[in-house]
């Protein structure tokens, strides 16, 4: 197994056209990752789904970037044919919601093994599907293999995504606000079994996320997202000592059981955080 | 349980809400009881499916299928409710992408509850409304899509409060906001209660949110109430029912071992 970097990222910019004018969605972001859990935050329209998406090439806007190579290969101009090599088999992805996410009129069981195409003789598959199921902590594998969508639960309809997303082994998992649909126990035991995959298949994992306070005890590293940029990149257990008034004002925000206060503190936004970051 | 309510503006006993009927029947809501003082801001906190946002919208109006009783302000409440009463309670929904009319004005979102209770001085009062949410003149003729979600959020308030309510309902009101708006969105709540002297019940599954808006709280599952605590119970961890404390381990943030000892509800 090669120990180099699962991906790098060099100058990343993402553009759209739009009746306004052209929006600078995503501007010079810069990484490099290895078999991690890498948190990506920001709020809503920092450019942190824009940033997972183009990784995969599904961002409707235009990419361009000085690099962005998985294990060395670059993911910029390729055919249909190459990226179908790539995306689900290499890198996978899960969304926010599984309601959305998972077909609605295919039983689970029936989308496992699209995702197993790979896999000739159908019992082996079903095996194969039946094993990721109960990796995700499936306690009646064969149930949910038969259910269809809608009979599932949301933390269930979310495990079973993630099984689906693993059935080709990926390297890398990226996941878009994987949790924030779900309850809070629900949440972290679907954390735990992402925590479970990055350690025992040394996959990479990019979590996308708004919530620092999750990242802090969930992640190895935090990029920091702003109109677009990287503001500050952290280790995540040194989120307390971040410097940037936008990393402190996020962390200060959200109302803490063991330190009420009157008033919560408002971000007060600085017109020079959209000026460019020297990386 | 000792409440030292002594006249309550919501007082609840033995409410119980159904769905559907023999095999498929779902007891949503089992045997609540609870009391809030005027000026109280009470929360009820629980997972989905706890029958928390069923109790509030019962308790609005929107579902005259209940059992038990309920009264506002003391007045019992019966199956039809009569105009003056509804207007005393209000409700602020979860989605403001979804509880704004996508093709009326703001300004038409807040004339028409004053024109169905026949209200006068209505231009006057929709001003009044949305400077009292921080929001300027310039937003009376926008329409939702020109706004961001925090600015729905707050003419979604503005329309619980252009009634001139006693009790306002808060169902999950800033979850689907960012933090940062979130904070925006909870001061002006606080305001406009110590203001207007609001009582509030606020339904969330952020026990966070919860302990900062509310001194009493009722942690709710499968319908019923596991427990009724205070913020200082939460803060300091006097919790007597093991799924209330897994939640308060869970609102803490990521740790494999408590989560491995995690129990099933």
């Amino acid at each position: 197994m090669d120990n180099g970097p699962i991906l790098e990222v060099e100058k990343l910019n993402i553009r759209f056209n739009t009746p306004v004018g052209e929006v600078h969605a995503v501007r010079d972001v810069s990484f490099t990752m290895g078999r991690e859990k890498l948190a990506i935050v920001g709020e809503s329209g920092s450019g942190k789904s824009q940033t997972g998406r183009a990784i995969l090439g599904l961002t409707p806007g235009k990419v361009t970037a000085d690099k962005l190579a998985f294990h060395g290969q670059s993911l910029l101009n390729l055919d249909d044919q190459q990226w179908r090599a790539i995306r689900g088999r290499r890198i996978a992805m899960v969304m926010q919601d599984p309601k959305y996410s998972l077909n609605p009129v295919m039983t689970v069981g029936e989308q496992l093994l699209e995702a197993a195409r790979d896999i000739k003789e159908e019992a082996q598959a079903r095996q194969h599907a039946l094993g990721m199921l109960a990796a995700v902590r499936i306690r009646d594998p064969e149930r949910v293999y038969r259910a269809w969508p809608h009979e599932l639960s949301g933390g269930m309809g979310q495990r079973a995504m993630i099984a689906m997303m693993l059935m080709a082994e990926p390297e890398l998992l990226i996941a878009d606000e994987p949790t924030s649909a779900l309850d809070v126990t629900v949440r972290l035991q679907v954390l735990a079994i992402l925590d479970d995959l990055v350690k025992m298949r040394h996959m990479g994992l990019i979590f996308i996320s708004h919530d620092l306070n999750l990242v802090r005890t969930f992640c190895d590293r935090v990029l920091v997202m702003y109109a677009g940029q990287v503001l500050e990149r952290l280790k995540a257990s040194e989120l307390e000592q971040a410097k940037h008034p936008y990393t402190r004002g996020l962390l200060a925000c959200p109302p803490e059981i063991d330190h009420r206060r009157q008033r919560l503190p408002v971000l007060q936004r600085d017109p020079s955080w959209m000026d460019p970051v020297r990386q | 349980m000792t409440d030292s309510v002594t006249q309550p503006i919501i007082d609840i006993e033995d409410l119980s809400i159904s769905f559907g009927h023999g095999a498929d029947r779902v007891d949503a809501v089992k045997n609540v009881s609870f009391a809030v003082a005027p000026g109280e801001s009470y929360g009820l906190v629980g997972e989905s499916g706890s029958g928390k946002s069923t109790i509030l919208r019962a308790l609005a109006g929107l579902n005259p299928h209940w059992s038990g009783r309920m009264a506002i302000a003391g007045q019992q409440l019966t199956a039809n409710r009569p105009r003056a009463l509804r207007r005393l309670v209000q409700m602020v929904f979860q989605d403001p992408y979804g509880s704004l009319h996508p093709k009326h004005t703001v300004d038409r979102i807040l004339s028409e509850p004053l024109i169905i209770h026949g209200f006068d001085d209505i231009e006057t009062r929709v001003r009044a409304a949305l400077d009292r949410v921080g929001l300027g003149p310039a937003f009376r003729f926008r329409y939702p899509h020109q706004l961001s979600g925090g600015q729905r959020q707050r003419v979604a308030i503005a329309r619980a409060l252009i009634l001139e309510p006693k009790v306002v309902l808060l169902d999950e009101p800033t979850s689907a906001l960012d933090v940062s708006i979130q904070a925006e969105v909870l001061n002006l709540l606080t305001d406009l209660r110590q203001q207007l002297g609001l009582t509030y019940v606020l339904v969330s599954h952020d026990l966070g949110v919860v302990a900062h808006m509310c001194k009493r709280l009722a942690i709710m599952r499968t319908g019923e109430v596991v427990e009724t605590a205070s913020a200082d119970d939460l803060s300091e961890g006097r919790l007597l029912h093991a799924y209330s404390r897994q939640l308060l381990i869970a609102s803490r943030g990521y740790d494999e071992a408590a989560i491995a000892a995690f129990g099933d509800f």
